[in-house]
């Protein structure tokens, strides 16, 4: 797929710097090694199915509930990461506070702590018997572990640090000459932040809630403890890949893999079309 | 009071929320692993870890990172140089191919290797004629680390060199040097603390990798279990206070990472983010990217 | 005093042994056993001693390495190319998977005394002290306001178990069995992907008002959470569960441990075997141990999976295969 145009680099280079051949070589073979060669059995292996069966074991109505419980809980955790992440950034680069770099420094944990150890951990504090689980289920009747509104929580923590670290730069670089432009207009700063800083920081915003989506989406360690894992109710789309795998039906696990990345890269690309929409409105 | 200062309230109550946030998001669940860990005492918690099968995962967790992360930087430092010193077309093609892995499920990572290497998959058979094993032995093990850390060291530098542009690079070509050369005097050490920072990163995820290798472990207890894998098993043996000492073990990996990266960051005056790379382009790479090369190019 | 050779072999080993094990006269033979989940202690204890006793035997150290798991989950490792030299899974399907792929004999369950089952066990409630909710028989499970723990059968052995005795149950009560079960699944508020995770979640996640498990795992948790919290239940009908043992002939061949492999297996019925067995409360086929063994494990009607299913193959076409029974009763709108 990538052969055609990517292979005869070499007569067509423009730059001046050696050493691309080389680079370039070790680079296409590593790709193809760990990723493309791979994938491409992802992509080929449902077919053994033939169109037809590879349509009807996703038809399966388990198969549906769990893509839609995937997409709609990982479009969930990034919809809500988005204004979490926005405040976080914010408190980071425009508040001074005791503890600033502390916060500053812990929003890439969920980054740096392993998915595995995350999940018993959410699992622990929200369990009807955890530290938040108990008063949650003593004062509001709430279950969280065990519900789909625990893989939210679970996708929440992984998606957080998309969204802001996608922000913080775009609204450090902002700096404050805009909004001082709109405040000596006689702007109020209500319609400041509504009109001058939350379009400039729309797009990023959007970028992160898109990161934080593709990573939320096919999350696994962190969802399985917490999930309860239900049938039609609170299983997720890898959890039925393993399940899959489990009873030797290689290709059909492959198909909901298959389905994953297509639905994934379609969500991608409305939001990237959103996205350039919101440019062209902005120029 | 002016448009560009909000009332001090206003900000004392966001300053509020962020900590909050902060501490119920982030805060709270690392400190549960810690009191889970050291609830039995100091002496459980070590013995768990000093435990033979458990010093095996370390091993293990250890080789397949020396092995995988060298790898990726190499791997990752050419696709890097070759994305921003040279031109050549699918680039964009590429640099969606290079960053392809962070949008693929790690169950599904897991599964690609055994729809290959598996003895029901494509070079199975024949690599068990010749007495190799891929899946279900340090090999697997280390390609899906490789898979799942693919893109952290190329991300984590890019942007950094594009900023920096070519023109000392061009420079040192006029002077006769060598790409080698190039590469080794002029772009590595302007990149290194960046390039320390993604090798952190893809480490931190490369030891605490856990949906990916599951599926191609094979759990052997003391040999093919990593650190994240023995969590799991000491958590299903009813030994929670162990597992709950060796998922500290990794936290307090994560947390070094961490610690580390900040001081990097301050070394290079820049801020470098598994979670960033170069946001506004991401986007339009992974999305529309994987679609235009076939339309446009 | 240390010969020579076994000094000079250190020196070799010297830099390795940083990362390896202690450096040995003799490397041992290694054996690979995959199992199941509920097996880790039992294994634990009967890998020591078959070591010991070989190396008497034999003068040859060995190690038995073990890998556990879902039983579906451990039989697709194995045939995806784990090295097992011997399985030692929950149910003779699982098995049967793998032979069906050629690496074990298609005659396996024929090699081994008692269909290759050298233990047996059955299915049991466990519930919380003093049974509040007062379940005796499978009909109490499916009474409005019971949270039945069970892990998933398409992905557990001893959840197929579980499905399988409710099954019969609901059957020998007069009731229409798949209405039954679709009331008990619907009383499931968490469906673990094995039994000890399972366990785990009605155990240390205080969920759900009865765990069915199997009786030695249900043991198991008294012994490690205390008799003072927890309370085992016979109901009065179950099912005979005979986990299955198996040599993998393509692996001990390749790997020519076949001589080890089938010892291994072949001690499980020996006494020393039987009594291990018996230690983690799996039943033993020695009756007069059985015998010996009468307050632990209660006589109660067993039915057998052949006799009240028409063997695994069949239940597992009609109940747990894609789009079985087990399918129908998570469709919507039921």
């Amino acid at each position: 797929m990538s052969a055609g145009p990517a292979l005869s680099p070499r007569a067509r280079r423009q730059t001046a710097i050696p050493g691309f051949g080389l680079a370039f070589g070790i680079t296409l073979f590593w790709l193809s090694a760990i990723v493309l060669v791979p994938l491409l059995a992802l992509l080929l292996r449902p077919f053994e199915l033939g169109l037809d069966g590879l349509w009807a074991s996703l038809a399966e109505p388990r198969v549906a509930a769990s893509l839609r419980l995937s997409f709609g809980a990982a479009l969930l955790a990034a919809a809500l990461a988005a204004p979490l992440g926005l405040l976080l950034a914010w408190a980071v680069v425009r508040l001074r506070f005791p503890g600033r770099a502390v916060l500053d420094a812990a929003i890439d944990l969920p980054f740096a702590l392993p998915t595995a150890v995350a999940g018993l951990a959410l699992t622990a504090l929200l369990a009807p018997n955890g530290w938040l689980g108990a008063p949650l289920a003593a004062w509001f009747g709430w279950q969280v572990a065990f519900t789909p509104a625990g893989i939210v929580v679970a996708l929440l923590f992984v998606a957080l640090p998309f969204t802001a670290r996608t922000v913080e730069p775009v609204l450090r670089d902002l700096g404050r000459e805009a909004e001082e432009a709109a405040a000596t207009l006689g702007a109020s700063r209500l319609q400041t932040l509504r009109r001058v800083v939350l379009p400039a920081l729309a797009p990023a915003l959007l970028t992160g809630f898109g990161l934080g989506f593709a990573r939320a989406v096919g999350e696994y360690g962190s969802v399985i403890f917490i999930a309860g894992n239900m049938p039609m109710v609170s299983e997720i789309a890898p959890l039925l890949i393993t399940i899959r795998l489990e009873q030797f039906d290689y290709a059909g696990a492959a198909a909901i893999g298959l389905a994953m990345l297509l639905l994934a890269f379609g969500v991608l690309l409305l939001l990237n079309l959103a996205q350039r929409a919101l440019r062209r409105g902005l120029a | 009071m002016n448009a560009t200062e909000d009332p001090r309230w206003f900000r004392a109550l966001l300053a509020l929320l962020a900590i909050l946030t902060g501490l119920l998001l982030l805060a709270l669940p690392l400190a549960a692993v810690f009191a889970e860990a050291l609830r039995r005492g100091w002496d459980v918690a070590r013995a768990a870890i000093l435990e033979p099968d458990t010093l095996a995962a370390i091993r293990m967790t250890l080789i397949v990172a020396a092995i995988s992360v060298p790898l990726n930087t190499v791997g990752g430092l050419a696709a890097a140089w070759c994305i921003a010193k040279h031109d050549f077309p699918g680039k964009r093609l590429l640099l969606v191919l290079v960053e392809l892995p962070l949008s693929v499920s790690p169950v599904i990572a897991g599964l690609v290797f055994v729809l290959v290497f598996g003895l029901q998959g494509w070079l199975g058979p024949w690599l068990q004629a010749r007495g190799i094993q891929v899946i279900f032995a340090l090999p697997g093990l280390v390609l899906a680390t490789l898979f799942v850390t693919f893109p952290f060291v190329a991300r984590t530098v890019l942007p950094l060199m594009q900023d920096q542009g070519r023109a000392e690079e061009e420079a040192a070509a006029t002077l006769g040097a060598s790409g080698w050369q190039i590469f080794q005097r002029v772009t590595l050490p302007n990149i290194r603390w960046a390039l320390l920072a993604g090798v952190l990163l893809c480490n931190a995820r490369a030891m605490g990798e856990f949906g990916a290798v599951s599926v191609v472990s094979g759990h052997i207890r003391g040999q093919t279990n990593t650190m994240p894998l023995h969590v799991e098993i000491l958590y299903n043996e009813y030994q929670f206070a162990g597992a709950a000492a060796v998922a500290a073990l990794l936290a307090l990996l994560g947390l070094v990472t961490l610690v580390a990266k900040s001081v990097l960051e301050r070394l290079s005056g820049r801020r470098v983010s598994g979670a960033e790379g170069a946001p506004m382009r991401m986007l339009t790479v992974v999305s529309g990217g994987l679609l235009l090369p076939f339309v446009q190019v | 005093m240390r010969s020579p050779i076994r000094s000079g072999r250190r020196a070799l080993l010297a830099a390795p042994a940083l990362l390896a094990l202690p450096a040995r006269a003799q490397r041992p033979r290694e054996l690979l056993n995959v199992s199941y989940d509920p097996t880790r202690e039992f294994y634990r204890d009967y890998n020591a001693a078959f070591a010991r006793d070989w190396q008497a035997q034999h003068q040859q150290p060995v190690r038995v390495n073990t890998s556990h798991g879902g039983s579906g989950r451990q039989a697709r490792a194995v045939i995806d190319g784990l090295a097992a030299d011997v399985v030692t899974l929950a149910l003779a399907y699982d098995v049967d998977a793998i032979a069906e792929r050629g690496l074990i004999a298609r005659d396996w369950i024929a090699r081994l005394p008692q269909n290759s089952a050298p233990y047996t066990s059955t299915i049991v409630f466990l519930t919380r002290k003093g049974n509040p909710k007062g379940l005796r028989d499978w009909p109490d499970l499916v009474r409005p306001g019971i949270a039945i723990i069970t892990p998933n059968p398409k992905t557990s052995g001893g959840a197929r178990w579980n499905y399988l005795a409710a099954w019969a149950a609901a059957q020998r009560h007069g009731q229409d069995p798949e209405a039954f079960l679709a009331q008990l699944f619907r009383q499931v508020p968490v469906l673990d992907t094995g039994a000890r995770g399972a366990t785990t979640t009605f155990v240390q996640r205080n969920q759900g008002d009865v765990l069915l498990a199997w009786e030695n795992e249900a043991h198991l948790a008294l012994q490690e959470f205390g008799a003072e919290r927890f309370e085992i239940v016979y109901p009065p009908l179950s099912i005979l569960a005979e986990p299955s043992v198996a040599m993998v002939d393509a692996n001990v061949e390749r790997r020519g441990t076949r001589d080890l492999a089938e010892a291994y297996l072949r001690g499980l019925y020996a006494p020393a075997g039987q009594e291990a067995a018996a230690t983690h409360f799996y039943r033993p086929r020695d009756p007069a141990l059985l015998a010996k063994n009468a307050r632990r494990f209660p006589t109660l009607d067993l039915v057998t999976v052949d006799g009240a299913f028409g063997g695994w193959a069949a239940a597992q076409r009609t109940h747990f295969s894609e789009g079985g029974v087990f399918d129908r009763i998570y469709r919507p709108g039921r």
